[in-house]
């Protein structure tokens, strides 16, 4: 297995490790960016071989960024990364790179919420709905619900009605009229609101409502989804009303986490974020608690491509030694106010709890159902995540906690009359492994010494 | 270009994943879980849930939404661990 | 109060369990939570098979005994005890010279060591190596989830009168008992069972106890089928576990468990309380295990964890009143062992506490035992 050097490693090549990568190239820096996917571009800039941008946003920054020659490595998971006296050893699927500098840009993935059935085939996160839409050129369903909380169900729902997918309809749990709550934030950033808009326009040209305080509670089926049951719901998110809708797919999501397999490897600060997510603690100059990691892009925050695409060349020149960019960084707390305000909009509500039933599974992989975490938390008295995660394994299955991590949380918390800590999130977070390894290719690995 | 799936012709264009390749075949679910036995496919397409598991030329536990399909590959449907030949 | 156990981990909830089963009025503190310290960082084992005959051995038979009493009260299943039996592998013709000797002397303690040739061990376990020179067999030893049996057993304390006191740490020690972070507690004895930091309360106590940490790694596969019927482990194990090597021993331990999982141990380091993971460990621990069950080689590594064994210099526990603090108990110190000796323990202190004679001399456990220059 090949071992390679460079002066800064940057880890993921979404719009955030991009960015960064080209920042420090120009900057004189020796580059090297890694990714498991076979391309650059991440989840934002998903795309097929001979796109054409439409359909896709900051089309023309991603090409700008690609033309910029670099040392890109795909198919280069990163299952851990190591600190050494002389920097960093990366552990990937393909080799070791070693490096004096690294930049996380790992990005983040579809936050979720449990609810009766949402195990059935059919169901999909709606980032997974979109991957499918824009990387493969496929429609997850002809009759599709979907739902969840947050900006991002628009441009999956207007992606899905123009590749010809019936689009029973957007549900939003929330009442994002709430966003008339922060005119400034909204003011400086009105291209974020032509956006929204232009998606708006797209569902009404195709027909497609959009609902807010609605959600899917419930999905019905056999071998497959067939119908959901779309609740209206108080502002605490319990259902006032119910309605069933016949359907073949669902895109769900609640928001976003971060990846933070890699700053917890390396031991670095993090801290719940405004939106109740567990996030990795950068300063202003992206600089992690440890030194010589940099952060960028969702991974110390959710806040979108743009913001993304910002903290990266900043991420990029100064770990490079390049000057600081004021202009950058005023962007930067502009981009940061909106996603703040955004955060606010979409919060997610405790209500949810009411709509799972005791046999609900919480844990997909291990199959741990709603009953099986109370009697933890009951009998046994596990007061913590980690504690209920040890004993009735949510988390314990081959995702470590990713997709079930926050729910757990939030029912633990729940149970303790107290709101979710950093800590909790936390006891469900770390992962020595981020990414798959057999044994017989850990046993077999050699890295060279420096 | 193609691919065998449980018997059956897949086709598939360049660049798909088997996952995205089956579900455009009509196919939700390819595995079955290990405790309830309860039907599973891709979930949330990106490689973070593990839901998706595949077996791939013999190969069990691969994630089909990562997995880019390739012409002659022979995909079979998971059950439970994937492991089951091991078995003692 | 009548006994006060500090630390709800293994050993802690066996006292509690015990005592409070004995008629006596226990509480229990714990700064953390429910078996959040090394419980939490074990396998779960209950073994006979990994010691040399003295007092430890003796204390794991009755221990043995106690916990397959403790699976018919309350059901094997409620923390996955399972019966399962222990075999060792040796893999040179010294090992195996040394491993039928082991064997022969534990056979003179009440043990049930069987030989096995290395046809037998193929029939064992099948999916073993064929490149063995031989074994044994050691069907006394169990295997738990150590999680929930620590959890079960407070569940049981609980039921019979017992109060459990989570997010509660010790900051000093009273006439009549502690004190707390949450207030004053008073008891007629207080039982010390924070295994890697019951040096620090024997200290705080004013009865200073060498309680050292000994880090030890364990990896987990993904799920798979019943792969190995036993607990299966490399004959150097034991000569690890006695030995005081500073540096990194390793020397492979593997079974399977009730949620399809497969573990594999066993490292020891002395590297103070240091939580980073050490890949090289990792490594060996993996090139070890997949050279005893070559079919390992394909299935991928899920997670790994850390936790750290209490040990005394002579890899014996304390256990039994302190003579020096009127009132102080220890129950700690089972480095690597504790979840196996948990039962005996609990139930000695349970007879001592009560005035009963002990079904063990515990002499061999004094926690004043140690010499001045040892303790520092």
């Amino acid at each position: 297995m090949p071992t390679s050097r460079a002066d800064i490693a940057i880890l993921g090549a979404g719009p955030a490790g991009l960015a960064a990568a080209v920042a420090a190239h120009r900057a004189g820096a020796r580059v090297t960016l890694l990714d498991g996917a076979a391309r650059v571009g991440g989840q934002y800039w998903r795309h097929r071989d001979g796109d054409n941008g439409a359909g896709h946003h900051l089309w023309s920054t991603l090409h700008r960024l690609r033309e910029t020659p670099l040392d890109f490595r795909p198919g280069h998971a990163i299952w851990h990364v190591e600190r050494t006296d002389d920097g960093f050893t990366i552990h990937t699927a393909a080799g070791e790179v070693l490096s004096r500098t690294v930049i996380v840009a790992t990005g983040a993935y579809d936050r979720q919420l449990p609810f009766p059935g949402w195990t059935l085939p059919g169901v999909f996160t709606a980032g997974g709905a979109q991957a499918l839409l824009k990387g493969h050129g496929v429609v997850v369903g002809e009759r599709v619900v979907v739902t969840g909380t947050g900006p991002f169900l628009l441009p999956v729902a207007a992606g899905l009605a123009e590749a010809g997918a019936r689009v029973l309809g957007v549900f939003e749990a929330g009442s994002p009229l709430g966003f008339a709550r922060h005119p400034a934030a909204v003011a400086r950033n009105l291209g974020k609101l032509t956006e929204g808009a232009a998606y708006l326009k797209t569902l009404r040209r195709h027909r497609v409502p959009f609902r807010p305080r609605r959600t899917v509670v419930a999905a019905h089926g056999d071998d497959r989804v067939r119908a959901v049951t779309v609740a209206t719901l108080d502002d605490t998110w319990r259902v006032v009303a119910e309605q069933r809708i016949e359907c073949d797919a669902v895109a769900v999501g609640y928001g976003f986490t971060p990846q933070l397999e890699i700053p917890l490897q390396l031991g670095c600060d993090t801290h719940l974020d405004v939106d109740g997510s567990l996030v990795a603690t950068a300063d202003d100059r992206q600089r992690a608690s440890v030194p010589g990691v940099y952060l960028a892009g969702e991974v110390c925050g959710v806040g979108g491509a743009q913001l993304s695409l910002v903290e990266g060349e900043l991420a990029g020149r100064h770990a490079a030694g390049a000057a600081l960019d004021k202009r950058l960084v005023r962007r930067r707390t502009t981009l940061r106010a909106f996603a703040v305000a955004m955060h606010r909009t979409y919060p997610v509500r405790p209500g949810w709890q009411s709509w799972l039933a005791d046999d609900t599974l919480v844990c997909r992989c291990e199959e741990v159902p709603v009953r099986e975490i109370q009697r933890s938390i009951v009998d046994f008295g596990a007061t913590e995540p980690r504690t209920v995660k040890l004993l009735a394994r949510p988390g314990m299955g081959l995702c470590q906690g990713r997709v079930c991590g926050y729910a757990t949380a939030c029912l633990v918390a729940s149970a303790g009359t107290r709101s979710v800590t950093a800590g909790d999130l936390l006891g469900l977070s770390a992962r020595p492994i981020a990414a798959p390894i057999t044994l017989g290719a850990l046993a077999e690995q050699q890295v060279e010494e420096a | 270009m193609s691919f065998s799936f449980a018997g059956k012709e897949i086709v598939f264009g360049a660049g798909q994943s088997v996952g995205a390749a089956l579900i455009a075949a009509g196919y939700r679910s390819w595995r079955t879980t290990r405790h309830d036995g309860a039907p599973r496919g891709v979930f949330c397409g990106i490689g973070v849930c593990f839901d998706c598991l595949v077996v791939v030329n013999g190969r069990p536990n691969q994630r089909a939404c990562l997995t880019e399909a390739r012409d002659g590959d022979e995909i079979e449907p998971q059950e439970g661990t994937g492991h089951a030949h091991l078995a003692c | 109060m009548d006994v006060l156990v500090i630390g709800a981990g293994m050993v802690g909830a066996a006292c509690a369990y015990y005592c409070a089963a004995a008629g006596l009025r226990v509480g229990v503190v714990e700064r953390g939570a429910v078996a959040s310290g090394t419980t939490s960082g074990g396998e779960g084992n209950i073994l006979v098979s990994d010691k040399e005959p003295g007092a430890e051995l003796d204390l794991a038979l009755l221990s043995v005994r106690l916990w397959a009493s403790l699976g018919e009260r309350f059901g094997a299943d409620r923390f996955e005890l399972q019966a399962k039996g222990g075999v060792v592998v040796a893999r040179t013709a010294a090992a195996a010279t040394g491993l039928a000797d082991l064997a022969a002397r534990q056979r003179a303690c009440g043990v049930d060591a069987v030989d096995v040739s290395s046809a037998e061990l193929a029939s064992l376990e099948p999916n073993l190596t064929r490149d063995v020179v031989g074994g044994a067999h050691y069907p006394q030893d169990m295997q738990v989830q150590p999680m929930l049996a620590a959890a079960e057993l407070l569940r049981q304390a609980r039921s019979l009168g017992a109060t459990v006191h989570t997010g509660t740490s010790v900051i000093g020690f009273t006439r009549g008992g502690v004190r707390t972070s949450a207030g004053e507690m008073s008891a007629r004895w207080v039982v010390n069972a924070a295994g890697t930091w019951g040096g620090e309360i024997a200290a705080l106590a004013g009865a200073p106890v060498p309680i050292l940490p000994r880090r030890g790694f364990v990896l987990v596969t993904e799920p798979l089928p019943t792969v190995m019927r036993h607990k299966v482990y490399s004959a150097d194990y034991v000569a690890n576990v006695a030995s005081d090597d500073a540096g990194l021993e390793t020397s492979v331990v593997v079974e399977g468990t009730s949620a399809g999982t497969v573990l594999i141990g066993a490292s020891r380091e002395r590297v103070g309380f240091d939580r980073h993971v050490s890949l090289p460990v990792l490594r060996r621990l993996a090139a070890e295990a997949v050279a005893l069950f070559p079919f390992l080689a394909e299935v991928n590594l899920l997670r790994g964890y850390l936790g750290f064994r209490p040990y005394c210099p002579d890899h014996l526990p304390v256990i039994g009143q302190d003579p020096r603090v009127p009132g102080l108990v220890h129950a700690c110190g089972h480095e690597g062992a504790g979840i196996g000796l948990s039962a005996a323990t609990g139930h000695l202190i349970a007879q001592t506490l009560t005035g009963a004679t002990p079904d063990l001399d515990l002499a061999p456990f004094r926690p004043d035992r140690f010499a001045r220059e040892v303790v520092g």
